[in-house]
Protein backbone atom coordinates (compact mmCIF):
# COMPACT_ATOMS: atom_id res chain seq x y z
CA UNK A 1 0.00 0.00 0.00
CA UNK A 2 0.95 3.69 -0.64
CA UNK A 3 0.17 6.54 0.85
CA UNK A 4 -1.14 9.68 -0.93
CA UNK A 5 -0.91 13.39 0.19
CA UNK A 6 -4.84 14.44 -0.07
CA UNK A 7 -3.52 18.22 0.48
CA UNK A 8 -2.65 20.55 -3.06
CA UNK A 9 0.95 19.91 -4.02
CA UNK A 10 2.81 22.79 -4.38
CA UNK A 11 6.07 24.37 -5.52
CA UNK A 12 9.50 23.37 -4.63
CA UNK A 13 11.05 24.97 -1.52
CA UNK A 14 7.12 25.82 -0.61
CA UNK A 15 7.20 22.87 1.95
CA UNK A 16 8.96 19.59 0.16
CA UNK A 17 5.80 18.70 -1.95
CA UNK A 18 6.39 17.44 -5.72
CA UNK A 19 5.93 20.50 -8.20
CA UNK A 20 2.94 20.02 -10.02
CA UNK A 21 4.37 19.90 -13.29
CA UNK A 22 8.23 19.85 -12.68
CA UNK A 23 9.04 20.97 -16.70
CA UNK A 24 7.17 24.18 -16.17
CA UNK A 25 9.17 24.47 -12.84
CA UNK A 26 12.47 23.66 -14.61
CA UNK A 27 11.49 25.75 -17.49
CA UNK A 28 12.54 22.76 -19.70
CA UNK A 29 11.94 23.52 -23.94
CA UNK A 30 8.92 22.70 -25.39
CA UNK A 31 9.87 19.21 -26.62
CA UNK A 32 6.80 17.29 -26.20
CA UNK A 33 4.74 20.19 -28.64
CA UNK A 34 7.75 20.34 -31.33
CA UNK A 35 7.58 15.88 -31.27
CA UNK A 36 4.06 16.25 -31.86
CA UNK A 37 4.45 18.66 -34.78
CA UNK A 38 7.05 16.25 -35.86
CA UNK A 39 4.52 13.32 -35.56
CA UNK A 40 2.00 15.43 -37.60
CA UNK A 41 3.89 16.09 -40.58
CA UNK A 42 4.61 12.13 -40.50
CA UNK A 43 1.50 10.84 -40.31
CA UNK A 44 0.44 13.32 -43.33
CA UNK A 45 2.62 12.44 -45.17
CA UNK A 46 1.91 8.87 -44.79
CA UNK A 47 -1.85 9.54 -45.41
CA UNK A 48 -0.62 11.42 -48.92
CA UNK A 49 1.66 8.63 -50.10
CA UNK A 50 -0.99 5.74 -48.90
CA UNK A 51 -3.79 7.79 -50.87
CA UNK A 52 -1.35 8.52 -54.01
CA UNK A 53 0.38 5.21 -53.85
CA UNK A 54 -1.16 3.11 -56.62
CA UNK A 55 -1.82 6.31 -58.54
CA UNK A 56 2.08 7.13 -59.37
CA UNK A 57 2.02 10.60 -58.62
CA UNK A 58 5.13 13.11 -57.26
CA UNK A 59 6.58 11.68 -54.18
CA UNK A 60 8.33 15.51 -54.06
CA UNK A 61 5.29 17.46 -51.28
CA UNK A 62 6.03 13.51 -49.21
CA UNK A 63 10.13 14.48 -49.19
CA UNK A 64 9.26 18.32 -48.40
CA UNK A 65 7.34 16.61 -45.28
CA UNK A 66 10.02 14.37 -44.07
CA UNK A 67 12.70 16.71 -45.01
CA UNK A 68 10.58 19.55 -42.07
CA UNK A 69 9.77 16.81 -39.59
CA UNK A 70 13.84 15.90 -39.96
CA UNK A 71 14.91 19.29 -38.78
CA UNK A 72 12.15 19.44 -36.59
CA UNK A 73 13.29 16.15 -34.65
CA UNK A 74 16.82 17.66 -34.85
CA UNK A 75 16.04 21.29 -33.16
CA UNK A 76 13.87 19.21 -30.93
CA UNK A 77 17.08 17.02 -29.73
CA UNK A 78 19.44 20.04 -30.06
CA UNK A 79 16.89 22.03 -27.49
CA UNK A 80 16.56 18.66 -25.15
CA UNK A 81 20.43 18.42 -24.75
CA UNK A 82 21.40 21.73 -23.74
CA UNK A 83 18.14 20.99 -20.66
CA UNK A 84 19.39 20.93 -17.06
CA UNK A 85 17.68 19.94 -13.92
CA UNK A 86 16.35 16.76 -16.14
CA UNK A 87 15.44 13.31 -15.00
CA UNK A 88 18.05 12.47 -17.75
CA UNK A 89 18.29 8.52 -15.60
CA UNK A 90 14.41 8.00 -16.29
CA UNK A 91 14.10 9.56 -19.89
CA UNK A 92 16.87 6.90 -21.04
CA UNK A 93 15.19 4.15 -19.13
CA UNK A 94 11.79 4.49 -20.72
CA UNK A 95 13.61 6.24 -24.01
CA UNK A 96 15.54 2.85 -24.46
CA UNK A 97 12.47 0.16 -24.11
CA UNK A 98 9.95 2.38 -26.04
CA UNK A 99 12.57 2.72 -28.83
CA UNK A 100 12.53 -1.14 -28.86
CA UNK A 101 9.07 -1.38 -29.17
CA UNK A 102 9.08 1.04 -31.98
CA UNK A 103 11.99 -0.39 -33.94
CA UNK A 104 9.73 -3.60 -34.20
CA UNK A 105 6.65 -1.76 -34.90
CA UNK A 106 8.53 0.18 -37.55
CA UNK A 107 10.79 -2.91 -39.02
CA UNK A 108 7.13 -4.89 -39.23
CA UNK A 109 5.55 -2.06 -41.43
CA UNK A 110 8.92 -1.76 -43.47
CA UNK A 111 8.49 -5.69 -44.19
CA UNK A 112 4.69 -5.23 -45.25
CA UNK A 113 5.98 -2.42 -47.62
CA UNK A 114 8.47 -4.52 -49.03
CA UNK A 115 6.26 -7.69 -49.37
CA UNK A 116 3.59 -5.50 -50.86
CA UNK A 117 5.94 -4.61 -53.44
CA UNK A 118 6.56 -1.22 -53.11
CA UNK A 119 9.80 0.28 -54.63
CA UNK A 120 11.54 2.97 -55.54
CA UNK A 121 11.23 6.81 -54.15
CA UNK A 122 8.50 5.83 -52.64
CA UNK A 123 9.60 3.33 -50.75
CA UNK A 124 12.68 5.53 -49.47
CA UNK A 125 10.28 8.15 -48.51
CA UNK A 126 8.27 5.42 -46.61
CA UNK A 127 11.30 4.30 -44.18
CA UNK A 128 12.55 7.45 -43.98
CA UNK A 129 9.06 8.48 -42.41
CA UNK A 130 9.19 4.83 -40.45
CA UNK A 131 12.61 5.95 -38.89
CA UNK A 132 11.90 9.51 -37.49
CA UNK A 133 8.17 7.73 -36.31
CA UNK A 134 10.30 5.26 -34.43
CA UNK A 135 12.57 7.87 -33.37
CA UNK A 136 9.56 10.84 -32.38
CA UNK A 137 7.44 8.43 -30.51
CA UNK A 138 9.89 7.12 -28.11
CA UNK A 139 10.96 11.06 -27.42
CA UNK A 140 7.15 12.31 -26.66
CA UNK A 141 7.07 9.10 -24.02
CA UNK A 142 10.42 9.33 -22.08
CA UNK A 143 10.25 13.13 -22.18
CA UNK A 144 6.73 13.03 -20.86
CA UNK A 145 7.55 10.54 -17.70
CA UNK A 146 10.87 12.50 -17.13
CA UNK A 147 9.20 16.06 -17.20
CA UNK A 148 7.03 14.98 -14.35
CA UNK A 149 10.17 12.69 -12.60
CA UNK A 150 12.98 13.99 -9.97
CA UNK A 151 16.14 14.61 -11.20
CA UNK A 152 17.60 11.93 -9.09
CA UNK A 153 15.19 9.34 -10.80
CA UNK B 1 -18.11 20.39 -9.13
CA UNK B 2 -15.20 17.68 -9.15
CA UNK B 3 -13.39 19.57 -6.68
CA UNK B 4 -16.68 20.08 -4.39
CA UNK B 5 -17.18 16.28 -4.64
CA UNK B 6 -13.43 15.81 -3.24
CA UNK B 7 -14.02 18.17 -0.27
CA UNK B 8 -17.78 16.48 0.10
CA UNK B 9 -16.36 12.78 0.36
CA UNK B 10 -12.55 12.36 0.18
CA UNK B 11 -10.29 12.75 3.67
CA UNK B 12 -8.89 15.94 5.50
CA UNK B 13 -6.34 17.97 3.64
CA UNK B 14 -2.82 16.47 4.20
CA UNK B 15 -4.04 13.37 5.48
CA UNK B 16 -2.48 10.52 3.80
CA UNK B 17 -4.94 7.96 1.88
CA UNK B 18 -4.24 4.49 1.55
CA UNK B 19 -4.47 2.92 -1.86
CA UNK B 20 -3.00 -0.78 -3.50
CA UNK B 21 0.45 0.19 -5.53
CA UNK B 22 0.36 -0.35 -9.14
CA UNK B 23 2.15 -3.67 -10.32
CA UNK B 24 5.99 -4.06 -10.47
CA UNK B 25 5.64 -3.67 -14.23
CA UNK B 26 4.23 -1.01 -15.95
CA UNK B 27 2.40 -3.74 -18.47
CA UNK B 28 0.50 -6.37 -16.97
CA UNK B 29 2.73 -9.39 -18.11
CA UNK B 30 0.17 -12.23 -17.67
CA UNK B 31 -1.62 -10.35 -20.53
CA UNK B 32 1.44 -10.68 -22.62
CA UNK B 33 1.06 -14.10 -24.33
CA UNK B 34 -2.82 -12.92 -25.14
CA UNK B 35 -1.34 -9.86 -27.23
CA UNK B 36 1.00 -12.23 -28.17
CA UNK B 37 -1.50 -15.03 -29.90
CA UNK B 38 -3.87 -12.18 -31.45
CA UNK B 39 -0.76 -10.18 -33.15
CA UNK B 40 0.80 -13.67 -34.04
CA UNK B 41 -3.39 -14.59 -35.76
CA UNK B 42 -3.53 -11.52 -37.39
CA UNK B 43 0.19 -11.74 -39.45
CA UNK B 44 -0.93 -15.47 -40.35
CA UNK B 45 -4.20 -14.02 -41.58
CA UNK B 46 -1.72 -11.63 -43.87
CA UNK B 47 0.42 -14.08 -44.67
CA UNK B 48 -1.90 -16.38 -46.06
CA UNK B 49 -3.85 -13.72 -47.46
CA UNK B 50 -7.25 -15.33 -45.97
CA UNK B 51 -10.08 -13.33 -46.76
CA UNK B 52 -12.01 -15.06 -43.73
CA UNK B 53 -9.60 -14.38 -40.99
CA UNK B 54 -8.33 -10.58 -42.55
CA UNK B 55 -12.36 -9.93 -42.39
CA UNK B 56 -12.26 -11.10 -38.81
CA UNK B 57 -9.75 -9.68 -37.50
CA UNK B 58 -10.53 -6.31 -39.25
CA UNK B 59 -14.26 -6.31 -37.85
CA UNK B 60 -13.44 -8.22 -34.24
CA UNK B 61 -10.79 -5.36 -33.86
CA UNK B 62 -12.44 -2.15 -35.31
CA UNK B 63 -15.68 -3.19 -33.52
CA UNK B 64 -14.22 -3.18 -30.08
CA UNK B 65 -11.52 -0.22 -30.42
CA UNK B 66 -14.77 1.44 -31.35
CA UNK B 67 -16.78 0.84 -28.29
CA UNK B 68 -14.36 0.89 -26.05
CA UNK B 69 -13.17 4.45 -26.78
CA UNK B 70 -16.56 5.49 -27.18
CA UNK B 71 -17.62 3.79 -23.96
CA UNK B 72 -14.61 4.87 -22.03
CA UNK B 73 -14.97 8.01 -23.53
CA UNK B 74 -18.56 8.71 -23.10
CA UNK B 75 -19.65 6.77 -20.24
CA UNK B 76 -16.53 5.94 -17.46
CA UNK B 77 -14.59 9.12 -18.49
CA UNK B 78 -17.49 11.64 -17.08
CA UNK B 79 -17.84 8.88 -13.79
CA UNK B 80 -14.32 9.37 -13.22
CA UNK B 81 -14.30 12.64 -13.78
CA UNK B 82 -16.71 13.21 -10.92
CA UNK B 83 -14.86 10.80 -8.59
CA UNK B 84 -12.96 11.83 -5.73
CA UNK B 85 -8.97 12.56 -6.33
CA UNK B 86 -8.11 9.30 -4.47
CA UNK B 87 -11.18 7.09 -5.90
CA UNK B 88 -9.56 8.29 -9.65
CA UNK B 89 -6.02 7.42 -8.27
CA UNK B 90 -6.88 4.07 -7.43
CA UNK B 91 -9.57 3.23 -10.59
CA UNK B 92 -6.13 4.66 -12.45
CA UNK B 93 -3.88 1.98 -10.92
CA UNK B 94 -6.49 -1.36 -11.90
CA UNK B 95 -7.45 0.36 -15.42
CA UNK B 96 -4.37 1.85 -17.20
CA UNK B 97 -2.23 -0.59 -16.92
CA UNK B 98 -4.75 -2.65 -18.74
CA UNK B 99 -5.55 -0.51 -21.17
CA UNK B 100 -1.64 -0.59 -22.31
CA UNK B 101 -1.69 -3.62 -23.26
CA UNK B 102 -5.36 -3.80 -24.87
CA UNK B 103 -5.79 -0.82 -27.23
CA UNK B 104 -2.54 -0.81 -28.98
CA UNK B 105 -3.31 -4.81 -29.48
CA UNK B 106 -6.73 -3.86 -30.61
CA UNK B 107 -5.44 -0.93 -33.10
CA UNK B 108 -3.10 -3.11 -34.56
CA UNK B 109 -5.23 -5.76 -35.47
CA UNK B 110 -7.91 -3.36 -36.81
CA UNK B 111 -5.27 -1.66 -39.36
CA UNK B 112 -2.77 -4.65 -40.07
CA UNK B 113 -5.82 -6.37 -41.24
CA UNK B 114 -8.01 -3.33 -42.87
CA UNK B 115 -5.15 -2.17 -44.63
CA UNK B 116 -4.44 -6.02 -46.32
CA UNK B 117 -8.20 -6.46 -46.71
CA UNK B 118 -8.17 -3.06 -48.71
CA UNK B 119 -5.35 -4.13 -50.86
CA UNK B 120 -6.84 -8.01 -51.60
CA UNK B 121 -9.95 -6.24 -52.24
CA UNK B 122 -8.73 -3.91 -54.52
CA UNK B 123 -9.89 -0.91 -52.79
CA UNK B 124 -6.76 0.71 -52.27
CA UNK B 125 -6.76 1.46 -56.21
CA UNK B 126 -7.18 5.21 -57.22
CA UNK B 127 -10.08 3.97 -59.70
CA UNK B 128 -11.74 2.28 -56.72
CA UNK B 129 -15.21 2.81 -56.01
CA UNK B 130 -14.22 2.99 -52.04
CA UNK B 131 -10.96 5.14 -52.44
CA UNK B 132 -12.64 8.47 -51.40
CA UNK B 133 -13.49 6.27 -48.41
CA UNK B 134 -10.54 4.87 -47.69
CA UNK B 135 -9.14 8.11 -47.94
CA UNK B 136 -11.26 9.95 -45.76
CA UNK B 137 -10.37 6.72 -42.94
CA UNK B 138 -6.97 7.34 -43.43
CA UNK B 139 -7.28 11.05 -42.14
CA UNK B 140 -9.59 9.95 -39.74
CA UNK B 141 -6.72 7.04 -38.05
CA UNK B 142 -4.22 9.69 -38.78
CA UNK B 143 -5.82 12.47 -36.05
CA UNK B 144 -6.74 9.36 -33.77
CA UNK B 145 -2.85 8.27 -34.18
CA UNK B 146 -1.88 11.80 -33.23
CA UNK B 147 -4.01 12.37 -29.79
CA UNK B 148 -3.02 8.47 -28.72
CA UNK B 149 0.54 8.85 -29.34
CA UNK B 150 1.31 12.85 -28.69
CA UNK B 151 -1.43 13.06 -25.85
CA UNK B 152 -2.39 10.18 -24.21
CA UNK B 153 -0.47 7.10 -24.19
CA UNK B 154 2.64 9.38 -22.79
CA UNK B 155 0.04 10.41 -20.09
CA UNK B 156 -0.39 6.88 -19.47
CA UNK B 157 2.45 5.88 -19.23
CA UNK B 158 3.56 8.66 -16.93
CA UNK B 159 0.40 8.09 -14.26
CA UNK B 160 1.82 4.39 -13.90
CA UNK B 161 5.24 5.91 -13.08
CA UNK B 162 3.70 8.60 -10.70
CA UNK B 163 1.83 5.64 -9.09
CA UNK B 164 4.89 3.85 -8.29
CA UNK B 165 6.81 6.36 -6.47
CA UNK B 166 6.15 6.21 -2.35
CA UNK B 167 4.66 9.18 -2.24
CA UNK B 168 2.34 9.88 -5.42
CA UNK B 169 1.79 13.71 -6.12
CA UNK B 170 -2.52 13.29 -7.18
CA UNK B 171 -2.27 16.88 -9.01
CA UNK B 172 0.19 15.41 -11.96
CA UNK B 173 -2.39 12.53 -11.88
CA UNK B 174 -5.43 14.91 -12.26
CA UNK B 175 -3.37 17.10 -14.41
CA UNK B 176 -2.39 14.23 -16.84
CA UNK B 177 -6.14 12.30 -16.72
CA UNK B 178 -7.80 15.73 -17.79
CA UNK B 179 -6.28 14.68 -21.08
CA UNK B 180 -8.60 12.11 -21.39
CA UNK B 181 -11.89 14.41 -20.94
CA UNK B 182 -10.66 17.18 -23.12
CA UNK B 183 -9.61 14.46 -26.20
CA UNK B 184 -13.09 12.68 -25.56
CA UNK B 185 -14.98 14.26 -27.74
CA UNK B 186 -12.67 14.12 -30.74
CA UNK B 187 -11.95 10.77 -30.24
CA UNK B 188 -15.79 9.92 -30.25
CA UNK B 189 -16.75 12.12 -33.07
CA UNK B 190 -13.92 10.23 -34.76
CA UNK B 191 -15.40 6.70 -33.77
CA UNK B 192 -18.72 7.41 -35.17
CA UNK B 193 -17.12 8.71 -38.46
CA UNK B 194 -15.65 5.43 -38.81
CA UNK B 195 -18.36 3.65 -37.88
CA UNK B 196 -20.15 5.87 -41.15
CA UNK B 197 -17.43 5.21 -43.23
CA UNK B 198 -16.80 1.46 -42.55
CA UNK B 199 -20.71 0.56 -43.21
CA UNK B 200 -20.33 2.77 -46.36
CA UNK B 201 -17.55 0.72 -47.89
CA UNK B 202 -19.44 -2.29 -46.69
CA UNK B 203 -22.22 -1.87 -48.79
CA UNK B 204 -21.06 0.06 -51.83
Amino acid sequence: MTAIESSTPTLPGDGGHQPVDAGEARRLPPVAELAVATLVLIVVGGIYLAAEMQAGASVTPAVVLLVAAVVLLAINFAMLSRAQQFAWRRFRVVGRWTLLAYVVIAGMLEYVFIYDGVRGSTLAVLSGMLAVFAIDVPLILAFTVARFANERE
Amino acid sequence: MAQAVHEATGPPAGAPVDLPRPPASIVPLRGLPFAIAVIGGMVAAIATNAEWALDFYHVVGGGLWTAIDLFVGLVVGPIIGSMSIPARIEFSTRFMPKMALIMPTLVTMTLGAGWQLARHLGNLAPGSVNHGWLVASYIIVGVMTVIALGVLEPANITVLFELRKPRPNPAVIEKLMKRFIYTAGITGAMQIATLVIMTRIATQ
